[in-house]
Parts: structure tokens; sequence; C-alpha cells
């Protein structure tokens, strides 16, 4: 799982011990008392299963589908566009189809693809709950589901992009996108200057998850 | 900081205009700065991502349900608990509603899954092998 | 290209809906129609729903927040189903 944050591994109550292989610590889970929650999450599993209305097979599946999606797939998908103009024109005009096209299981994801330019620049959010392109890219991560980001974005996005550290010149369009139903939305960063000699593959690497979020700005190579 | 409950311009059972904001519908509020601070998901947490995917394909229920009942928990429960504690409110409601197993059944389940353990490793095997 | 201008309508039913409050009563332009899609506010309660389309619409910051917009010709585009909004006529 790329990195979008520099800050990642400040302190925190579990830092330096238990961190997952992507770096981020694990919430807590196994070894905690059990939680009325978590309970109800067993129960209700274990009733499922044993009505015959979900297998466990079909559980751990649907456990692994989420786990095998990631960002990486998304910035597959913006490499793709950036050196296939017919693939862009199809991303821009059908993002599912585009998306398929490449062979990634999106289930039924509705998905807008919007395109950064030297005078437009967005920015996803879900004011309302926490809707993302979730069947591409994963899960969210955890400030998109947070009352900071959701509340502030629709309102002051250039105050809250500069606290992910990018600033935008004024003459640039801000397009703030609201994922108020049922569309899901990627953003297809800007592809950085001096990469016209990058293969696909090394230009996949430079698109993190927060530059498909429209919170960041695609890595420009050293 | 979140803002304080007894100000948020909030309401569970709406009254008139300019008491009708429901506290998930945040959209232009003040609001602290963004924390950046990651985790990856608990077994458990990816257990209730996958019941809720596999009842809305099944047709149990829809997201809008899912959504329905998170919002109606109100904004105390929005600091009270967490992400994936109120989805899993919000799935076992709406199975309840879809007819799916009874409140009778999830009770004694629940019961038995305590008295198995007391951590979620205890709790969580496979009971019947 | 004609654009669209509509308004959404300032309503405050008790319940699940997909309209925003910070939007409600503000004017914008339909980016594109897509859909149709059925009602969240009746799927949400488990009851048969009616298949509506439904419009991106462009707002401007400086038409939903007026003088606190940080940038006014920055825009905010958000989905919004057609029984929400009333057209605007020039």
């Amino acid at each position: 799982m790329p990195h979008d944050h520099h800050d990642h591994d400040h302190d925190t109550p579990h830092s330096h011990t238990g961190m997952s292989p992507s770096g981020h610590p694990y919430r807590q889970d196994q070894d905690q008392p059990l939680t009325y929650w978590q309970n109800m999450e067993i129960s209700i599993r274990e009733l499922m299963i044993e009505k015959g209305i979900f297998t466990e097979l079909e559980i751990m599946h649907a456990i692994d589908s989420m786990d095998s999606r990631s960002p990486a797939d998304g910035a597959k998908v913006v490499a793709r566009a950036w050196t296939d103009p017919e693939f862009n024109a199809r991303l821009l005009a059908d993002g599912s189809a585009a998306s398929r096209e490449m062979g990634f299981d999106i289930g039924a994801m509705r998905l807008i693809a919007v395109e950064n330019t030297k005078t437009v620049h967005n920015v996803i959010v879900c004011t309302l709950c926490s809707c993302y392109p979730r069947n591409l890219l994963g899960l969210p991560p955890d400030w998109y589901k947070q009352r900071a980001y959701r509340s502030r974005v629709v309102k002051t996005p250039r105050a809250v992009l500069k606290e992910f550290g990018l600033t935008l010149p004024e003459d640039v369009t801000i397009r703030v996108h609201d994922s108020t139903a049922d569309m899901r939305y990627i953003v297809i960063p800007a592809r950085p200057q001096g990469t016209e000699t990058l293969s696909e593959e090394a230009l996949a690497a430079l698109v993190s998850r927060d530059s498909m979020i429209g919170v960041a700005l695609a890595v420009i190579p050293k | 900081m979140p803002l304080p409950l007894e100000t948020a311009p909030f309401s569970v059972c709406p009254m008139d205009k300019k008491d009708s904001r429901r506290w998930h519908d945040m959209g232009g509020l003040d609001g602290a700065p963004i924390d950046m601070a990651e985790h990856d998901y608990a077994l458990w947490e990816k257990r209730v991502d996958a019941l809720l995917v596999l009842s809305t394909t099944k047709g149990f229920f829809t997201v809008d349900g899912l959504r329905r009942v998170i919002e109606d928990l109100g904004p105390a429960y929005y600091e009270k608990m967490s992400y994936y504690e109120r989805w899993v409110h919000s799935v076992n409601q709406n199975l309840i509603e879809a007819g799916a197993y009874s409140l009778g059944e999830l009770g004694a389940k629940m019961a038995e899954v305590a008295a198995r353990g007391e951590t979620y490793g205890d709790c969580a095997g496979c009971h019947d092998d | 290209m004609m654009t669209e201008r509509v308004r959404v309508k300032e309503m405050f039913p008790p319940g699940h809906v997909r309209t925003p409050f910070y939007l409600r009563g503000k004017t914008g332009e339909i980016e594109r129609s897509l859909g149709p899609f059925g009602n969240p506010e009746q799927l949400a309660y488990g009851v048969s729903a009616d298949e509506l389309p439904m419009h991106r619409v462009r707002f401007t910051m400086a038409e939903i927040w007026g003088s606190d917009a940080e940038n006014p010709r920055d825009t905010l585009d958000a989905e919004i189903y057609s029984h929400w909004l009333t057209p605007i006529k020039d």
C-alpha cells in the first residue's frame, strides 16, 4: 500500500508495536476483552450461517475481495489514461466500463473520473456519510470518514488542501465533488512534467491514493 | 475538537426548519484540523463489512437502509461509537427488520458467544466444530 | 450548449434524504444527468422505490457561501434527485 503522508508514523498509542505490513497500527482486536459490538458481529455472522443464508466461504471471499483492492489498482487506471488518449476518453465517458476493461472487479460501482488540468483541480468528499470508490481503491483512510474533512472541505477546500501540504494558485479553479448519491469518484491527477520517457508501470508508482482523492498531486520523479 | 453537542445545530427529531439539520449532514460546518492518523482494519471490522456486502447483494436491505439507521442514532452516538460499531448496529437492525432472524434468536446467540471466553479471539472461534 | 439552471427545493422532511442541508435553496447548473436510480428516500425504509432521474448540479462557491466563499469561482458538484429540483426559466 503506498504511503501518502510523510507524517504517518507520528506517535500514537500503538506506534512501534504491532505495526501492520502497510506500516499502520492495527486496531485493537483479538486479545482485548470482547466488546458488545464485537459480540454482535460474531452472533449475526453465526446466525446467518446457521440459517444457510450466508456461508463461511462467502464471508471469507468478501473479506479477501476487499483486501485485494488497493490504491495501486486506481494508479494503474490513471497511468493508462496518461499514456493512452483513447482510454482516457473512455475513462472520462464511463469510469466503470474503463476500469472493468482493465480487468478490475468493481462490482456494481458507478464511477465518474474527473481530470485535473492546468486550470482545474478536483477534490472528492462525501459530506453525508463516507461514499468512496472502495471497489477500485479499497477502503478509505480514516480522515476521509471523519467530521473535520467532511464538514470543511466543501466550504474551505483551499485551507483543507493546505493542511495536506497542497497550495494551489488562485487562478486554478477548485471543483469539489460531494458524493451525495449513486456515483463514486476518482481524480485523474495531472501527469507531471518530465515523465515522457517513463513506462506505464513507472508512471503508476507516481500516483498516490491521496492524489486520486484530490488532496495531493502526482509525485514528481527525482 | 468535535463540535460541542449542546451547541450543535443538529436534531434527532427536527421540529422546525432552523432545527432540521441532522447530525450526519455536516457539509459547511466548522471543524477541527484534519487528523491524518491511519489504522488498518481489525478482523471483526472486516467481517462487519463483509456482512453488509453479503446482506445487500442478497437483497435483505440496501445501503440506504444502512445509512438510515446510523443517522437515526443521533449525534451523541457518533462520538461514542466507532465507525464499524455504528455499522454492525445498523446491519443488525436492518436484518431484524427484514426478518432474517428474530431478537430472541440474537439475544440467545449473544449470551452463548459471551460465555465462550474473555476476548474476541476466544469467542469468535469455530463454535460448532 | 444551453445550460439548464435549477434550484434545490427548500424541504426539510425528518428522515433519510440525500440532499445536503447546505445546498437547499441554492441555484446551480446541471452538469450532467444520470439514472434513473431508485429513490433512496424509499429504499432506506425497505419499501419499493420509484426510479428517478438524478442530476449532477454544479454550484459556485459564491452561490453557496456568499461572502464567506474562499474563492467565489471555485465550484461544488453534487448529485441531486429530480424531485428535489425546480427548473429556473429565464
